[in-house]
Parts: structure tokens; sequence; C-alpha cells
């Protein structure tokens, strides 16, 4: 992030460009469809929000650079250039007002992908220098203390004593030659160590040889947000050096969208090469645990419940089934959104928004549609598997003061398994 | 050029020439612009294949997901009945089946002249609609810039001026049918520098979409 300018940024973008974003742009007729897809335009109504909208800089990049009729019109001065007043100016448009959830990729009749190239287009603007200060700092202490809230070993270590003291049971760190290696996210480190606690039952029971790596226990990957290269493959590469130090056939993605993205969709890409291991979403696993019988559940929670789809683990991860598998293993009356699965309305707080400081007023704003949707129900609890749609739907939904309680899945699980008594 | 006749031979021969080769050179490098670029191999473990989902993204994007529908009814409607209208009046007209066929060789079977005339009315009332509404919705509004506007005519003239010259609505009959012809050659020569492109370019566009998802396992 030092030494950005707005000619580092011009070469991101360039770097950036590729034929699928050259053919949506081509398409596109201004249709504005898009716009009624995207939380920030439905629960704003300000156009300025329309997803295609926010890719205008890199649109002119396209235009000027890699179409022959945009070349004239540039050498006749028919063009609005990119300049440090136009990133400026739609920095708060792609970061604060995109949580790439990917909605509006699903509804273009065109067929435009426009988060994915929102994606690429956050590579120009960071290069540029045009980033937001909370997404920055969450950056810079991931790269230099290796968690974006901060969070160090030793308050891991001393989560674990925690989760041992409660459970009886022990969580394997550094251990070599085991199946799969767990990332944790540093929310739920701090926030939700239940999750921990309750893959430590579930594995016990089902008999997985598993580790915690104390050098790279974290799965969150601000560089993804930011749209950093740099930064999202120092961060990929502790985990895949990790985990192929310490020999595990598997890596577990924890409860966390963008971390999933991150470690199995970005992650060989960033580094250049395929992993020597797998990598699995911990609902995929749980899944499969349940599908071969290795864990087995009693008893069903009878309030009325709904699951939240995690953008980037289910419309942009693929792991679509899992979640409704073990959601109804351990649930009498779980119900499903209107809009669900891949059509999912996000929380309001991924791709970094929710490490925005000034985006937070915006965030609870749009979180309205979330309970729109939630209103349509009547659920007592909602469901969700990822901590950071977790804490921001807790937040959201104390600002619109509906008590419904937020629950992990895993836990759930967990908290319905059948343990053998030793 | 001095009579309507001679703005007619010009239109039919010389000026067709023109604008055929502009349009066709013109789609070429728009074409090969984009191809050029190409993407790189993505190297994390597939869940989906690409092929499939690909092509059915190309299909089914044809048909509005049911939250747009509700959302932008009035966008998918008249998006459905213009195009529709607009093929049915260029490739379903037997006028327009007789220049092909002298063209290229090759002929079908063509609607009765008093269904295209209605189709035509009908085409022609909805591209004014979506122009109205673009003028007044406020995302097509605020999203919309002079090639918006220069599409929308380009598009609306040749609709306009053939169903002037149908009905003989000016006069000489050559006069009218030399400015449909020049109206279908302005927009052949506007394509292939504009987002009429989007014509060719969906089916990429579609693709891409649809092969990245379905990489992933989604159906998009």
């Amino acid at each position: 992030m030092s030494g950005a300018t707005l000619e580092r940024g011009m070469n991101a973008f360039r770097e950036q460009m590729n034929a699928p974003v050259a053919s949506f742009f081509s398409s596109c007729v201004n249709c504005g469809m898009c716009a009624e897809a995207c939380l920030f335009y439905t629960e704003t109504g300000d156009p300025k929000y329309t997803p295609i909208n926010k890719l205008e800089p890199f649109r002119r990049v396209w235009e000027q650079e890699y179409t022959l009729f945009g070349k004239i019109k540039s050498m006749l001065g028919l063009t609005q250039p990119v300049t440090d007043e136009l990133l400026a100016e739609w920095e708060e448009l792609i970061y604060d007002g995109c949580t790439l959830c990917g909605r509006c990729s699903m509804v273009c009749p065109v067929g435009n992908d426009i988060s994915y190239m929102i994606r690429r287009a956050r590579e120009g603007f960071v290069a540029a220098g045009y980033a937001p200060d909370g997404i920055k700092n969450a950056s810079r202490r991931a790269v230099t203390i290796g968690s974006p809230m901060g969070v160090k070993y030793p308050a891991l270590q001393a989560q674990i004593k925690h989760v041992e003291a409660d459970t009886g049971l022990q969580i394997p760190v550094d251990v070599e030659g085991v199946d799969y290696m767990a990332l944790l996210s540093s929310m739920e480190i701090m926030n939700f160590p239940e999750y921990m606690e309750a893959l430590a039952r579930i594995f016990k029971q089902a008999g997985v040889s598993w580790t915690i790596s104390s050098e790279a226990f974290e799965a969150t990957n601000s560089g993804i947000q930011i749209g950093s290269s740099d930064i999202a493959r120092e961060l990929v590469s502790r985990v895949v050096n990790a985990a192929e130090k310490l020999k595990v056939k598997y890596v577990i993605s924890p409860e966390c969208g963008h971390a999933y993205t991150a470690i199995r969709w970005e992650g060989p890409n960033l580094i250049g090469r395929p992993y020597n291991f797998k990598v699995v979403h911990i609902l995929e696993l749980l899944d499969e645990l349940r599908a071969t019988g290795r864990i087995k559940t009693e008893g069903k929670e009878e309030d009325r419940m709904t699951f939240h789809d995690p953008c980037q683990i289910v419309r942009k991860g693929g792991v679509l089934e899992s979640p409704r598998n073990l959601l109804n293993m351990v649930a009498s009356n779980f119900v499903e959104m209107q809009d669900h699965r891949e059509m999912n309305w996000c929380c309001g707080g991924g791709g970094g928004v929710s490490a925005i400081e000034r985006a937070e007023e915006l965030r609870l704003k749009v979180f309205k549609r979330k309970t729109s949707q939630l209103d349509d129900l009547n659920v007592e609890t909602l469901v969700t598997a990822c901590a950071n749609c977790r804490l921001v739907m807790e937040e959201g939904l104390e600002e619109y003061k509906l008590e419904i309680p937020v629950v992990g899945l895993t836990e759930m699980i967990a908290e319905h398994l059948v343990e053998d008594k030793e | 050029m001095s009579t309507p006749t001679d703005f007619l031979l010009w239109v039919r021969g010389p000026g067709f020439d023109i604008a055929l080769v502009i349009f066709v050179i013109g789609v070429i490098i728009r074409l090969l612009e984009v191809l050029v670029l190409g993407r790189k191999a993505d190297l994390a473990e597939a869940r989906g294949t690409e092929m499939g989902p690909g092509i059915r993204t190309l299909f089914t994007r044809t048909l509005p997901e049911s939250g747009s529908m509700k959302r932008s009814p009035f966008t998918v409607a008249g998006g459905y009945i213009w195009h529709i209208g607009f093929l049915v009046c260029l490739f379903l007209f037997v006028p327009h089946i007789e220049l092909f066929n002298s063209t290229i060789g090759i002929k079908w079977p063509g609607l009765p002249s008093n269904l295209i005339d209605a189709v035509s009315a009908v085409t022609l009332v909805t591209l004014l609609a979506m122009l109205f509404s673009r003028l007044n919705h406020p995302v097509k509004r605020f999203l919309s810039g002079p090639e918006d506007y220069l599409t929308w005519l380009v598009t609306f003239l040749p609709m306009l001026t053939g169903y002037l010259a149908f009905h003989r609505m000016i006069n000489p009959y050559p006069l009218v049918l030399g400015l449909h012809i020049l109206s279908v050659e302005v927009l052949l020569v506007v394509f292939p520098f504009t987002k009429l492109m989007h014509a060719f370019t969906f089916v990429f566009a579609r693709w891409y979409n649809g092969a990245m998802a379905g990489r992933r396992g989604v159906q998009s």
C-alpha cells in the first residue's frame, strides 16, 4: 500500500483485464436490472449503487485501451480519463457499497458476472491508494501480526486452554501427519470459541485426526477483500506452507465466507500452483461424516428456524446442499427464506464492508433487507455458517430491535451430537 | 443523386456494400478484441464442469430470474416485446426474406404482411415506451449516456422508416424506401462501435458467467 500511485493503479487495472471482463463490458446495455438485485440500491434507492456503475473507472480503462473505437475516441479527446479524483469518488461505491455478494451476477440478462469484475477492479483501486482505512489497517495487521483483528497465537492458546478445561478434550496443535488441519477466523477465536469446542467434540466422536497449526491458524484473508493479490498471496502462502509442513491431507475452511473463497478458490491461482492437499469447508466435512454415519445426533430443535446462506460459501462457493442436510438432521421446524440458496440476500457486511468503520451507517441501513426477509418468516432462530455474517446480523438485529438469536450450524450439530461415554 | 430514384439506387448499391463491409469487419475486430485477451487457467480444483453449465446459462438467462420479473417487470416485458418484434420484422417480412435470398441464397417462409404490420406497430410503441422509461426511471436515467440514446435511435429509425414505407406515408415511394435502407445502413455502421455489440458478445458473457459458476458447483 506504500508507494501507491495512479500509474500503479492503471497497471493493476490492465493486469486484471481479460476476455471475460471485456465480454461483460461489451455486453452491458445499461438496462439497470442489476440495481434491483443489490441490497445497497434496494435499501437506499440511490442509483449510484447500481452494481455496474461501481465499475465505471475499470470500464473506462477497458474502453479506452482495449477497444479500437475507444482508442480513436481517446485520441480525439472524446473520452474522460481515469483520474485520482475519479478513483477517490468511486472508492466509497466499490468498497463501502459492495459486499462482493455476487447476487447481481445471477440476474444480469446478458450474463455479466459483475462481482467478478468488482473483485478485479479493487486491485486497481488499492494499487492507486484508494481503499478505506478500515480494510487497509486490517490488511496491515494481517500481514504483520498474522490476523486482521490482531489476534496472536498466545490469545488462541488461552482460548484452547479454556476449551480444553470445558470439554476435557485435548485440542491438537502442530501434530504432523494427521488428516485434517483446521483453520479458524479471528472472530471465532475471540467471539465464538464455541466453534472450536464443537470441532473438538465432533472430531473426537467421528475419529477424525486433526490439528491446528500454531503458525497458520488464521483463515481470513484481508488481501481478498481489499483486492490486493500480493497481500492475499502472502496470507494464503502461510496456510499452504503450514499444511505442507504438517503433511496433512485436508485443510478445513471454517465458518467464514471469504476465507473459503480465499483458500478454496483463489489460493492456488495466487500461489501459481495446485495444492498438495484438498480444501474442504467444515459444512462439507460434517455432511460427509453424517452421510457415512460417523456422526449421529439425537433430539431436534423445535424452534422455527431459518438458514442465512453466506454468499461466499453458497452462491460463490457451491456448498448448497450440506447446510440443508445438516439442518434437517437437527431441526424439526426449518423453513427457507423466500430468496435462498444461490439467490439469498447478503447480510450487508461481507467483502470487507464490516471492517470499514465509516460504512457502519450504510451497512445497518441495508440490513433492512434481511429484516424484511425475516419478517416474512416469523422465525425464532437464525442459523448461519459464517462468523462475519453472524456478527453483522447480531448487530443488525439489535439495531432493528429484533430478538432473534443467531447460531452457528457447526455448534448446533455439536449440541445434538451423540457422544460415547468413556 | 439528383432524384429519389438515384438515391434509392445508391443506398441499395454502393451504400449498402460500404455499410455491410464496415459492419462485418467491425464485428470481427470487436470479437477478436475480446477473445485475444484470453484468461488464465484456473488452478483451483474444480467442483463442477465449465462447458455444460456455461451452455446452460447461455440459454437460461433468456428467462428472467423470478425476483427481477417482480422488481423490473417493465424492463423485462418491454425488452422481450421489442427484441422479438424487431427480429420478427427483420427475418419474417417477405420482402426481407427475398433480399436475404438474393444475397445469401437462403430462404424461409415469412408471415402475412398485415401481421408484420401489427408487430411493427407494437414494436414501435414499445421502443418509445422504453425510451420514456430510460428518461424517467431513476436507475436507467442515471446510467444512460449519449451512446445509450444513439443506440436507441439507430434501432428505432429502421423500424419507423420501414413502417412509413410499408404504408407509403412519405412520397415518392423510392424516397421512403431509400430512407429505410439508409437507416439500416446507419444501424450497421454504428453497430460494431457501440453496445449494440451485445447482440454478439452476450454469448461469451453468459457462457463465461455460467462456466465460472459451474466450476464451483453453482448453476448461475
